[in-house]
C-alpha cells in the first residue's frame, strides 16, 4: 500500500539520516566548544507572537486550539528564540548564546533543497553589538561549516542599511524609495536601472548594489554603512577573511535584518546554504531591546553541496 | 571568452540574435549555427533549450547565465535568479485579443455572465492581469495555437505575445489591451552572481557594449 505524506515533506531513511547525523554532530561539536547552549522550542507557536516579529516571512500553516487561538508552525528560529530572551532570560547579564537543531515551516515551492519542512541549524548571539559580536557569528560560522568538511564555500558579506542609506544620502522620494528597493529585492537590476534613469535619480543608485568582490569594491562608496564593513573585515581572523567575497546588493529575504548580513554560497550548490546577519532591533520588539546577531543553515543543503563537492573532487 | 561561464542559450526566435551576440562578444558559435539537433556544447560553454527552460536552469545553477525574453521571466516570477541587462533585441508584446467586431467579446461576457473565459499559454500573467483590472476570469491553459481558441467558441478573449500582430490579423482577431512589452534579458544564477563576479561582470559590460554598437 502507498500512502501519501503532504507535497513538501519527506521521509528521511537510515543511509541518509546518518550522513545528515555526521553533519549536525559536527555543528553541535563547534557551538557547544563555542559556548552556544542548545534550546528546543515549540514548533508551534500563537500566530501573534510570530508576527510581532514583522519578519516579512508570515507562517504558512495555522491551526485553532480548543480556545479557538490560532496557532501556527514557526517559519524560522530567530524569534521563537527572541521571545526566549525576553520571556526567559528577561533579567539575565547579556551576551547571551543559544545554538538550535529545528525543523521550520514554509509555503514555498518545494524542491530538492527546499522542502516545507525543513531542517535548520544555527546561532543566535544576543546583546553582543556589532563589529565585535558580527566578527564572533562570522567565526563561529567558518568554524561550523569546516567541521562539516565543506572546502569550497565563501560567504557573501553585505549590509541591510546600506542601501536605504544610500536612498536617504540622495534624498529619494517615498514613493520611489520603494520601487527601487522593491526591484533590488527582486534582483532585478534592469527595472532597477530603468527606474533610476526614468526619475533622473543618481547613477551610483545602480551601480553600487552590483558592487562584488574583495575590499576594494569598499573604496567605491562612502558613510557608516562602508566603515562598518571595512571594521568587520578588519577584526575578522585570517581564515575567515579568505572566505569572505563582499556583495553591496546583499538583500536577505527577512524583514528584521538591521546591518551586516551574509549569505553562505558554495558553488557546487546554485542556492545560498544558508545565511544571518544584524537584527538589532527584533529583541526590542519583544521587550528586551539588545543588538543580537546569529545565522541559519539549512542541513539538507549542506547535505547536497558536500555531495556535489565530492562529485568534483573525484571528477 | 566565455572560460569559466556555462551559457543557456534560447532555441527559437531568440536563437539568431543570441548567437550574433555571443559572437560579438568573442564566444564561438561556429559549432552551435552547424547543428541544430546538438544541445550541449561543452567546448565554449553553450547549452541550448526552450526559451521557457532557461529560468529553471539559471536557477538551479546548471547554467551561470542565461538568454531569455522578459515574457518568461515574468511568467516564471517566483524564480530566484539575478535580471542584469536588457539585451534590446526580439521585442514584442503580451497582449489581450479578441475576435475582430464592434462589440468587444470579453466585454460583452462580464456584462452578462460575469466571468470571461481566456486562452492562453501565459496562466499566471493572464490571471495577474484580470485580477489586476478588478475583471473575474477564467483562465484556459492551452499548448498549442492560442489564436484557436476563440475562433471555436471555447474562450472569448486569448493572452498572447505578439510582434507583428499578423497571425492575430490573418485569423480574424485584434488586440484589445497591452499588458507589457518584452525584450531579451541577461539572467544569472544567483551564487554563480557573486561567486564568479569578474566573469559575468565582463560578460555583461562586453554585452552591453555589443548592443550599443548595434543599436
Amino acid at each position: 500500500m502507498i500512502h501519501p505524506i503532504p507535497n513538501g515533506t519527506r521521509d528521511v531513511l537510515p543511509d541518509e539520516m546518518r550522513e545528515l547525523r555526521a553533519i549536525t554532530e559536527a555543528m553541535r561539536g563547534v557551538f557547544d566548544r563555542r559556548g552556544y547552549g542548545e534550546v528546543w522550542t515549540p514548533t508551534i507557536e500563537f500566530e501573534d507572537v510570530l508576527r510581532r516579529g514583522e519578519t516579512g516571512v508570515d507562517p504558512a500553516y495555522r491551526v485553532f486550539d480548543d480556545h479557538g487561538h490560532v496557532m501556527a508552525l514557526r517559519p524560522d528560529m530567530t524569534v521563537p528564540i527572541a521571545r526566549i530572551v525576553a520571556t526567559r532570560y528577561a533579567n539575565a547579564e547579556p551576551p547571551l548564546r543559544f545554538s538550535y537543531f529545528a525543523h521550520a515551516y514554509r509555503g514555498v515551492r518545494p524542491h530538492r533543497g527546499q522542502m516545507r519542512e525543513f531542517l535548520q541549524a544555527g546561532i543566535e548571539l544576543v546583546g553582543a553589538p556589532g563589529p565585535d559580536g558580527t566578527v564572533e557569528a562570522l567565526t563561529v560560522l567558518c568554524e561550523a561549516l569546516d567541521a562539516v568538511g565543506l572546502v569550497g564555500y565563501r560567504i557573501a558579506l553585505g549590509s541591510a542599511s546600506l542601501y536605504p542609506a544610500l536612498l536617504q544620502t540622495f534624498g529619494v522620494a517615498d514613493d520611489a524609495r520603494e520601487v527601487l528597493l522593491a526591484a533590488l529585492h527582486a534582483r532585478d537590476f534592469v527595472r532597477l536601472a530603468d527606474e533610476v534613469a526614468t526619475r533622473g535619480l543618481p547613477e551610483a543608485l545602480v551601480r553600487v548594489p552590483q558592487l562584488r568582490g574583495g575590499p576594494e569594491v569598499l573604496d567605491e562608496i562612502t558613510g557608516g554603512e562602508a566603515s562598518g564593513l571595512k571594521a568587520i573585515l578588519d577584526h575578522v581572523p585570517a581564515e575567515v577573511l579568505e572566505r569572505l567575497v563582499l556583495d553591496l546588493g546583499l538583500a536577505r529575504g527577512l524583514g528584521y535584518y538591521t546591518g551586516s548580513v551574509f549569505d553562505v554560497l558554495d558553488p557546487a550548490l546554485g542556492e545560498p546554504l544558508g545565511g544571518g546577519g544584524r537584527y538589532d532591533d527584533l529583541l526590542a520588539r519583544f521587550g528586551r531591546p539588545l543588538p543580537a546577531v546569529g545565522f541559519a543553515l539549512h542541513v539538507d543543503r549542506l547535505h547536497l553541496a558536500l555531495a556535489g563537492e565530492e562529485r568534483t573532487a573525484t571528477a | 571568452m566565455s572560460g569559466e561561464l556555462t551559457i543557456a542559450v534560447p532555441r527559437g526566435a531568440l536563437l539568431r540574435e543570441t548567437l550574433d551576440l555571443l559572437d560579438a562578444v568573442g564566444i564561438d558559435t561556429a559549432e552551435v549555427r552547424g547543428n541544430d539537433r546538438k544541445l550541449l556544447f561543452a567546448d565554449v560553454g553553450i547549452v541550448t533549450m526552450r526559451p521557457s527552460d532557461v529560468p529553471t536552469y539559471v536557477e538551479a545553477g546548471a547554467a551561470d547565465v542565461g538568454i531569455t525574453g522578459k515574457d518568461v521571466l515574468t511568467e516564471q516570477d517566483e524564480r530566484e535568479v539575478v535580471e542584469v541587462l536588457d539585451l534590446g533585441f526580439g521585442p514584442c508584446r503580451m497582449i489581450v485579443a479578441t475576435i475582430d467586431g464592434d462589440a468587444d467579446p470579453s466585454a460583452e461576457a462580464l456584462r452578462r455572465l460575469g466571468v470571461v473565459r481566456v486562452a492562453t499559454k501565459y496562466p499566471k500573467t493572464a490571471a495577474r492581469h484580470f485580477e489586476a483590472t478588478g475583471r473575474q476570469a477564467e483562465i484556459v491553459e492551452v499548448k498549442g495555437s492560442v489564436e484557436l481558441a476563440p475562433l471555436t467558441g471555447l474562450v472569448e478573449a486569448i493572452v498572447d505575445l505578439t510582434a507583428t500582430g499578423t497571425t492575430l490579423r490573418e485569423n480574424g482577431l485584434v488586440i484589445r489591451e497591452e499588458i507589457n512589452t518584452s525584450t531579451a534579458r541577461l539572467i544569472a544564477n544567483p551564487v554563480a552572481h557573486k561567486l564568479k563576479a569578474a566573469a559575468i561582470d565582463e560578460l555583461t559590460s562586453r554585452m552591453r557594449d555589443a548592443r550599443s554598437v548595434s543599436a
